[in-house]
């Protein structure tokens, strides 16, 4: 039989992550396609947690944890000191969280982005700043709640859209997927392994302790934000050509999506037509692209 | 070979025969012309290292973070704001225990803006854990970047190495370039036991509870004490390919003082002039130039100062609600080893120029003195 993901394990168990964590599974895709000929670089997130307290380790390839908006350019600096000394096949991957990438992180991603630096940023979108207790980041959707954003002022303003912010780099790949679809997301991984230069991955990581949803839920949630079109599956090579990865021939209601999460829960009809809506009119302008 | 050559080329050249591998820099006045010249450097192949051209100064130090966690010499260089940007990143560096090399052009912190020396930018990044050098001529820019590398790679600390701002930096002076022959059998290629190695996985900074912490601060504090042996014992092999020796102390004519002068930075260079010149006046002073101010060099101080009535400390800077940074440092030194009386004065703060004169008048004001005073601020206008 031939598999679609490889079988090895590199990822090992004993890591720290909660139950139904989907960074914990994202990172263990990545490591299946990147193999042991990598080294991370993980800045301030669950992450610089999840891989466990000195002196143990969790991702069985070299990890060098580094302060929260410095992952982009961590990993440059990594490239460029084995690159010095020959060792040029070497897989060198930043790691990182939504608020270390859309918000504090921003600046020294452009900066690799522009540079073309020859590393791929992953970025596991949990849409909060989640290590420090569940605030808001600007990954963080219209309507939320998060402990920044209470239920009486509830997250306002839409998610910004990172992706297309690298693409304007003009970088050679980028793309979103999902822990619900790991085929894709293997796929994903293999390309961007194997193209040289800046590579994005966004990944939708569901948090079940900061989006108040049942652990087993994990995949399920993952999956119907694909379904719903909130958080839409593509690729965009050297920022021109748009492909769609999962196409939807009837979204489902976003309400599908929302009832399963208890930050969302405050929300009221219109609110939740508004955001219907917004998606409605994201996702045309999306498809125009392919 | 002898060259004419600004502060500034100093440090890039000082850099090229060190061969450094990885340079992540970000211009800033008035260090620009460090990385200018070092971009010419690499890019007609005089140097075989990658040039990581950032967007800003936090990342020009992360990127050396990288690159040395690799296994790679890394260089780069700063300025005032650049500095404190690069602030949380110089800890970061220290703590994980990277033997970077940097050079820091001492400006003044903006508001307002000036690009004129002052010392509060470096010494403002005194307890990251880096060593911390003051250069007072081109030559010691360019010799302390080599002998630096060699000291940090065997502590594994990084060196910040400041030095004033035109007065030095866009100086032309005669400098010595050792011929890089020489240096490569001084300075062996860097080859720390832990690093990012695909083929030993480990993880470094993780998670430290206070089991470990305080153990992590336990080391530092130890290669701090060993590099005060080190940077004689290095400073001796230099002497013996160069002919020219760095400690980090200094003392000019302190012997017989009945006062010293105790400097630093280019104001330590003028001083030695003021003290031949107050010599001829039949006055006994000396200049004690602090050159290494982290680690600290106490028990040389207190060597050099041991014989004299009276010490006079002039800071380029200001510890704003205390006094100068080095006179508080000596009076630490000294309390409960000596009684020597210390006058701390301020002097060139945000690059006013610090003659002859003035120090011979500080000079004046110090015998006239009975009591020691923690700061006279020379020349503030009122
Ligand atoms: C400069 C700086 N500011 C703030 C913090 C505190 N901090 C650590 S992790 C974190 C949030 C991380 O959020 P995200 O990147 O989304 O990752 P997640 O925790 O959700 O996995 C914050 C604010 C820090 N470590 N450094
Ligand atoms: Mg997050």
């Amino acid at each position: 039989m031939k598999l679609t993901i490889p079988e090895r394990e590199i990822m090992q168990p004993g890591h720290l992550a909660c139950q139904g964590c989907g960074a914990s599974m994202a990172m263990r895709y990545a490591l299946k396609i990147f193999g042991r000929d990598s080294v991370l670089t993980i800045p301030a997130c669950c992450w610089a947690v999840i891989d466990g307290p000195f002196p143990y380790t969790a991702v069985n390839v070299p990890l060098f944890h580094t302060a929260f908006e410095t992952a982009a350019v961590m990993a440059s600096g990594i490239k460029a000191g084995l690159d010095v000394q020959g060792e040029k096949s070497t897989n060198v991957i930043a790691w990182a969280g939504d608020g270390g990438t859309f918000d504090i992180g921003i600046q020294a991603i452009s900066g690799a982005a522009e540079r073309n630096d020859d590393i791929t940023y992953i970025v596991y979108d949990n849409e909060a700043y989640m290590n420090t207790g569940i605030q808001r980041s600007s990954a963080t959707p219209h309507g939320a709640w998060t402990t920044t954003t209470p239920i009486k002022h509830y997250k306002i303003g839409a998610k910004k859209n990172m992706v297309e912010i690298m693409s304007a780099h003009r970088i050679p790949y980028a793309a979103t997927a999902s822990v619900a679809y790991p085929e894709d997301l293997c796929k994903k991984l293999e390309k961007a392994k194997n193209i040289r230069g800046f590579k994005f991955i966004h990944i939708l990581a569901p948090c079940p302790t900061g989006w108040k949803s049942d652990p087993k839920y994990t995949v399920k949630l993952a999956k119907l934000a694909v379904q719903t079109n909130i958080f839409p599956i593509y690729e965009i090579e050297n920022g021109l050509k748009y492909t769609q990865n999962k196409k939807v021939k009837q979204r489902k209601p976003i309400t599908e999506y929302f009832k399963y999460q208890g930050r969302f829960k405050h929300l009221k009809k219109e609110e939740v037509e508004f955001i219907q809506k917004s998606i409605d009119r994201e996702n045309e302008i999306l498809l125009k692209k392919f | 070979m002898k060259k004419t050559m600004i502060g500034n080329h100093a440090a890039s050249w000082g850099a090229q025969l060190s061969r450094v591998q990885v340079i992540a820099a970000y211009p800033i006045t008035p260090q620009t012309l460090i990385v200018e010249k070092l971009s010419e450097i690499v890019a007609d192949g005089e140097l075989d290292a990658k040039f990581i051209k950032v967007e800003s100064e936090h990342s020009a130090m992360s990127a050396c973070i990288g690159a040395s966690a690799t296994g790679a010499r890394a260089y780069t260089a700063t300025s005032a704001q650049g500095l404190a940007l690069m602030h949380e990143m110089l800890h970061w560096a220290a703590l994980a225990r990277l033997p970077i090399v940097m050079t820091n052009v001492n400006r003044a912190m903006a508001p307002g803006w000036s690009i004129w020396a002052d010392q509060n930018d470096s010494l403002s990044q005194r307890d990251t854990g880096m060593m911390h050098i003051f250069a007072s001529s081109s030559q010691d820019i360019l010799d302390s970047t080599i002998i630096s590398y060699k000291v940090s790679e065997q502590v594994l600390l990084p060196t910040l190495i400041s030095f004033d701002a035109f007065f030095l930096s866009h100086t032309m002076e005669v400098v010595d370039m050792p011929p890089i022959t020489d240096v490569d059998k001084f300075l062996p290629p860097y080859n720390p036991e832990y690093k990012l190695d695909v083929n030993n996985p480990r993880s470094f900074g993780a998670l430290t509870s206070e089991e470990h912490y305080y153990e992590f601060r336990y080391k530092m504090q130890n290669a701090m004490d060993d590099a005060v042996g080190l940077i004689k014992k290095e400073g001796r092999e230099f002497e013996k390919l160069t002919g020219r020796y760095y400690d980090l102390v200094h003392s000019y004519k302190c012997e017989d003082a009945d006062l010293i002068f105790v400097t630093s930075g280019t104001i330590a260079e003028t001083t030695n002039v003021a003290v031949d010149e107050l010599r001829k006046d039949g006055k006994k002073v000396g200049n004690l130039k602090i050159r290494v101010i982290r680690p600290y060099p106490k028990q040389d101080i207190l060597k050099a100062v041991k014989n004299c009535s009276k010490i006079a400390v002039i800071d380029r800077n200001i510890s704003c609600g205390y006094h100068g940074i080095f006179a508080q440092e000596l009076k630490g030194a000294l309390y409960n080893e000596s009684d020597i009386p210390v006058w701390g004065y301020l002097a060139g703060i945000g690059g006013r120029d610090v003659k002859v004169d003035d120090i011979k008048e500080i000079a004046d004001e110090t015998f006239k003195s009975k009591k020691p005073v923690d700061m006279i601020m020379k020349g503030v206008k009122i």
